[in-house]
C-alpha cells in the first residue's frame, strides 16, 4: 500500500517534469538562418519535446495556443554548431604499447561532468565528435556526443546501445604524428605498410565470419579490435583521419581507396595544395582554422584560404576548433575567417554545421533547422560571423543547456576564477 | 649609429630610384592617430621615413607629386608588447628554439640580439598581420631567461631592424619553471634564488664603484645585467600568472625598486588595487590563452577590468610551445573588445600604450608629426574578423600590398 502511495507522489512530481519536457515552445522575432534554406527574417521556430515541429516566416507557421513563447527580437537563430573534431570531455584513448589501437574506445574514458562540455556549450556547440589521440597510425574509437545534461556517457551518446550500434568512427593519423621510436613506425611508408597489413587482417577476419554464415564452429576467434575494422569495412564506421602535408593527404585516400572505407581527412593542413584530388576522390575535409602557422613541421604551411580553396575544388568541408588548439567558445571565428579568404557566407555557416553532420553520418539528425530534427540550435545577439557578436543561449534537444544572462552560465563564456580547473590541457604534449 | 647610416643609404638609394617612393600620402575614411579623438577623412603624408603632418582632409592638401594610398580605416603601426618571435622559429625543433636556456635558471647576460632571425617566417608573418614593431626576445620560463630587445619586423638583419638592443630582463614566477630546472622545484625556492643574486648584485655595484680599481670586483656579466635592472638601465618584465605570483613580483619590485613590468597577470582581476597602488604597467596575456597550467584563470574580461581600474596595459602574442607558434596581437585585442572593451581602448593597447610601456614612444605608437611612418592600412573596422589588412608600411617603405 505504501508503495503504491509512494508511486503516485513520485508520479505527481514527475508529471510537471514530463510535461515540460514535452511543452511546446515558440521563439519568435529573431532572424533564422535554418541552414537548409534562405536566412528567415522575423522567422519563427516551433519545437516540442526534443525535436523542431516547424521553421518558417509568421505568414507560414501555425503558432500552437498552448505553447510556451520566447520573444527574442533582433537575435539570430541558427541551429546548434555541430564540431567535427574534439578533444572535450578528458578522455584518452590507445596507450604507447601499440600504434595501432581499433580496440579502444574513447567513451571507456569521457567524463560527463568535465566543464569542457559547459565551454564548448558556451560557443554554441551542441554536437562532437570527440577523438582520442594523438600520436598514434590509430588512435583508437571516437565518439559522436550530443552535449546533453548527463551522469553517464551513455545519456550523450546518438545510439541507444552502443554495444550493438555504432557509436562514433575510428581515429587514424599519418605523417610525422604517429612516427616515433618502435612500435611506432620509423617513416612514412612503414606507417603506410603496417595499415595495410592490419586491414588485410581485417579482411582475413571479415571473410571468416562471412563464411562461418551464423556456424558458431566456424567463426574466427573474437577479437575486439578486429570487429571495429570490420564495422569501417563495411562502411558502418567512418575513419577521421589526421593528415597535414600534401602527399600524406593522398596517402590517405590511397590506402581508404585500396580497402574500400569511408574517411574523413582531418586538419587537412596542405588541402589547398590538392583541393582538386580530395574533390576527385569525393572525400569531405575537416579542417582547422589557425591564428598563425607553426608549432610542428606540419603545420607550416597552413592557410586561412584553405576553406575557400576547397570550396570552390567541391569538396565537402567543415571547420573544427581540435579543442584545445583552438577555443570551443570561440568556434564561430572559424567560419568567419573562412570568410575572410574568400569563402561564400554560405559554405561557412554550413561547414559549422550540417558539412559537420555529414561527416558523422548524423545529417538527418542535426546540423540544420528544419521539422523532424532535434531542436538543437543557438540564439545569438548578432551576425554568426562578427566578432562582436555573443552566443546568448545554447538548447539541446529543447533544454536550455547554456545562457549568457545568468551568471552561473556567463563564466564559461569568459572564464575566470576556478572556472576551468586545467582540463583544456594540450593533449599533442607540449615541447 | 652605424644602423643610422645604413638606413640613410637605403632610403637615398630608393630616393634615387624611385623619386616618388620618398613621398607618401596616406588618406583614410576614419584614421586613429593615438593622439586625440579619431579623424574622419584623415590624411597623413610621409617624408621618407618620418611622418610629416596629420590632419583632416580639409587641413591638409595632398601635393600632387605623392604616392597616395586610401584606405578605410588607418591606424598607427602595432607595437607587439611581448613576443619570442625571431627566437623562437616556426618550425618548433631544436634548431630554431632560442627563447629558453636552461643550462641556469638565472641568465639576465643572455642578449637577445645574439640569437634574433630577423629572416625568421613568424617574423614575416605577424608583420603581415600589422605588426610593425616588435618587443621580443628571451621567453618566459626560466627565473631570468634574458634580454629582450625591440625591432622593426620587415628588416633582414638584426642591426637594422633594432630599435632598442637591450630593453628588459625577462623574469617567471609560477610553476612553468619548475618543468624546466631541477632546481627552483619551488615557487618560494625561487624567490629565495631571485632575492639572493639580487643582493650579489647590489654588493657587485656597490665594490665596483669603490676608487681603489684593484678593490673592484672583476667584470661579470650576469651581474652587469642585474646590476643594470637596479640602475634602471634595463627594466624587469616579470611574467606572473597566478595571484600569489603577481604578488612576489609587486614584493620583489617593492624590496628592490627596479622599473618593472607585469607579464602575463592572468589573475590580475583579483589584484586590480594592489597593482594599481604598485604603479607598475602589465603587459596582458594574449586573451585566448589555453585555460590550463598557471593561466587555468584567465579570463576573457581581464583586459576590460585593467582598463575600467586604468592601469596602463598592452596586448601581447606571447609565448607559445606548439600550434599555432605564435599569436597575433590584433586577435587578442579583438576578443577582449567583445568582452567589454572598447574599440580606441583596443587599438590604444595595441599602439601606443606598448610603446610608452615600452620607453619608445617619442619614435612609434601613434601618429604624429616626426615620428617614424609606420602605419597599418585596414578595408574595414581592424577588430572584426573578416576586415583584411590591405597595406603596411613601415619607415614610409609599403612592405605588404594585399592580405
Amino acid at each position: 500500500m505504501t508503495r503504491i502511495i509512494r508511486l503516485s507522489l513520485l508520479l505527481i512530481f514527475l508529471l510537471p517534469i514530463m510535461s515540460v519536457a514535452q511543452q511546446t515552445k515558440v521563439f519568435t522575432g529573431a532572424k533564422i538562418i535554418p541552414i537548409s534554406g534562405e536566412p528567415i527574417d522575423n522567422g519563427v521556430l516551433v519545437t516540442k519535446g526534443d525535436k523542431i515541429v516547424a521553421v518558417g516566416t509568421e505568414a507560414e507557421v501555425d503558432i500552437p495556443s498552448n505553447a510556451k513563447t520566447f520573444d527574442v527580437t533582433g537575435k539570430v537563430i541558427m541551429p546548434g554548431l555541430v564540431d567535427s573534431h574534439s578533444h572535450i570531455g578528458n578522455g584518452d584513448g590507445g596507450d604507447r604499447s601499440a600504434a595501432l589501437h581499433p580496440d579502444t574506445r574513447i567513451i571507456d574514458s569521457i567524463d560527463p561532468h568535465s566543464e569542457t562540455f559547459k565551454k564548448a556549450l558556451a560557443g554554441g556547440v551542441t554536437t562532437v565528435n570527440v577523438l582520442p589521440g594523438s600520436g598514434h597510425l590509430m588512435s583508437g574509437q571516437t565518439a559522436y556526443l550530443k552535449l546533453r545534461n548527463a551522469d553517464k556517457i551513455e545519456e550523450m551518446l546518438f545510439v541507444d546501445d552502443s554495444q550493438k550500434e555504432v557509436a562514433g568512427g575510428l581515429k587514424m593519423a599519418n605523417g610525422t604524428n604517429s612516427i616515433g621510436d618502435p612500435p611506432f613506425p620509423g617513416t612514412r611508408a612503414k606507417s603506410a605498410s603496417m595499415v595495410r597489413e592490419l586491414f588485410i587482417k581485417a579482411q582475413d577476419y571479415k571473410d571468416k565470419i562471412e563464411q562461418a554464415d551464423g556456424d558458431p564452429e566456424k567463426m574466427p576467434t573474437r577479437d575486439v579490435g578486429m570487429d571495429a575494422l570490420v564495422e569501417v569495412l563495411n562502411g558502418e564506421r567512418i575513419v577521421h583521419y589526421h593528415t597535414h602535408r600534401h602527399y600524406d593527404i593522398l596517402t590517405a585516400i590511397r590506402l581508404a581507396e585500396e580497402f574500400g572505407f569511408r574517411i574523413v581527412l582531418h586538419h587537412v593542413s596542405e588541402a589547398w595544395k590538392v583541393a582538386d584530388e580530395i574533390a576527385e576522390a569525393e572525400v569531405p575535409a575537416s579542417i582547422i582554422v589557425l591564428d598563425a602557422p607553426g608549432g610542428k613541421p606540419e603545420a607550416t604551411d597552413i592557410k586561412y584560404k584553405n576553406g575557400a580553396v576547397l570550396e570552390k575544388a567541391g569538396v565537402t568541408v567543415g571547420y573544427h576548433t581540435d579543442a584545445s588548439i583552438t577555443d570551443t567558445r570561440l568556434f564561430l571565428r572559424s567560419g568567419a575567417f573562412g570568410v575572410r579568404a574568400g569563402m561564400s557566407r554560405e559554405a561557412a555557416l554550413e561547414a559549422l554545421t550540417i558539412e559537420n553532420a555529414k561527416m558523422m553520418d548524423l545529417q538527418d539528425r542535426v546540423g540544420t533547422l528544419e521539422a523532424g530534427k532535434d531542436a538543437d540550435f543557438v540564439v545569438l545577439s548578432g551576425d554568426p560571423l562578427s566578432v562582436y557578436t555573443k552566443v546568448e543561449q545554447t538548447w539541446v534537444e529543447g533544454i536550455k543547456r547554456f545562457d549568457y544572462s545568468n551568471p552561473k552560465d556567463r563564466k564559461y563564456s569568459t572564464g575566470g576564477y576556478n572556472v576551468f580547473r586545467g582540463s583544456a590541457h594540450n593533449h599533442h604534449g607540449d615541447k | 649609429m652605424k644602423k643610422r647610416i645604413t638606413l640613410f643609404v637605403f632610403v637615398l638609394l630608393i630616393g634615387l630610384s624611385t623619386a616618388t617612393q620618398a613621398q607618401v600620402a596616406v588618406q583614410a575614411d576614419t584614421l586613429y592617430t593615438m593622439e586625440g579623438d579619431k579623424i574622419v577623412n584623415g590624411v597623413v603624408l610621409i617624408d621618407n621615413d618620418k611622418i610629416e603632418a596629420v590632419g583632416s582632409a580639409s587641413e591638409i592638401k595632398i601635393p600632387t607629386d605623392y604616392e597616395t594610398h586610401q584606405a578605410s580605416v588607418v591606424t598607427p603601426g602595432l607595437v607587439d608588447a611581448h613576443s619570442v618571435v625571431g627566437l623562437a622559429g616556426i618550425y618548433n625543433r631544436d634548431d630554431d628554439q632560442d627563447q629558453l636556456e636552461t643550462s641556469d635558471p638565472i641568465q639576465p647576460e643572455l642578449r637577445a640580439i645574439d640569437a634574433y632571425n630577423a629572416r625568421e617566417q613568424l617574423v614575416k608573418f605577424v608583420l603581415d598581420k600589422g605588426v610593425t614593431t616588435t618587443h621580443t626576445g628571451h621567453g618566459p620560463g626560466a627565473l631570468a631567461s634574458g634580454q629582450t630587445m625591440i625591432a622593426k619586423t620587415p628588416y633582414n638583419t638584426v642591426e637594422d631592424a633594432l630599435v632598442d638592443s637591450a630593453t628588459t630582463v625577462a623574469f617567471t614566477l609560477g610553476s612553468t619553471v619548475g618543468r624546466n630546472f631541477d632546481s627552483p622545484g619551488t615557487s618560494a625556492k625561487g624567490i629565495a634564488m631571485l632575492r639572493q643574486k639580487f643582493i650579489d648584485a647590489q654588493e657587485y655595484l656597490e665594490k665596483r664603484q669603490a676608487e681603489d680599481p684593484d678593490k673592484r670586483p672583476n667584470k661579470n656579466l650576469k651581474m652587469e645585467a642585474l646590476a643594470d635592472v637596479l640602475n634602471g638601465k634595463l627594466t624587469a618584465m616579470i611574467t606572473a600568472q597566478r595571484s600569489n605570483d603577481i604578488m612576489s613580483a609587486l614584493r620583489l619590485q617593492e624590496e628592490f625598486g627596479f622599473d618593472m613590468i607585469l607579464d602575463g597577470a592572468a589573475e590580475a582581476y583579483l589584484l586590480l588595487d594592489e597593482i594599481k597602488k604598485a604603479g607598475v604597467p602589465v603587459i596582458i596575456h594574449p586573451t585566448m590563452v589555453r585555460t590550463y597550467g598557471d593561466t587555468q584563470n584567465a579570463s576573457f574580461t581581464t583586459a576590460s577590468k585593467l582598463a575600467e581600474a586604468g592601469i596602463p596595459f598592452a596586448f601581447q602574442s606571447g609565448f607559445e610551445s606548439y600550434v599555432p607558434k605564435t599569436r597575433i596581437v590584433l586577435y587578442e585585442a579583438a576578443i577582449a573588445t567583445s568582452y567589454g572593451l572598447n574599440r580606441e581602448q583596443a587599438l590604444y593597447a595595441l599602439t601606443k600604450a606598448p610603446a610608452e610601456i615600452l620607453g619608445i614612444s617619442d619614435r612609434v605608437g601613434s601618429l604624429k608629426e616626426g615620428k617614424d611612418a609606420d602605419l597599418v592600412l585596414f578595408d574595414g573596422d581592424p577588430l572584426e574578423y573578416t576586415t583584411h589588412i590591405s597595406s603596411v608600411i613601415v619607415d614610409g617603405n609599403v612592405v605588404k600590398e594585399k592580405d
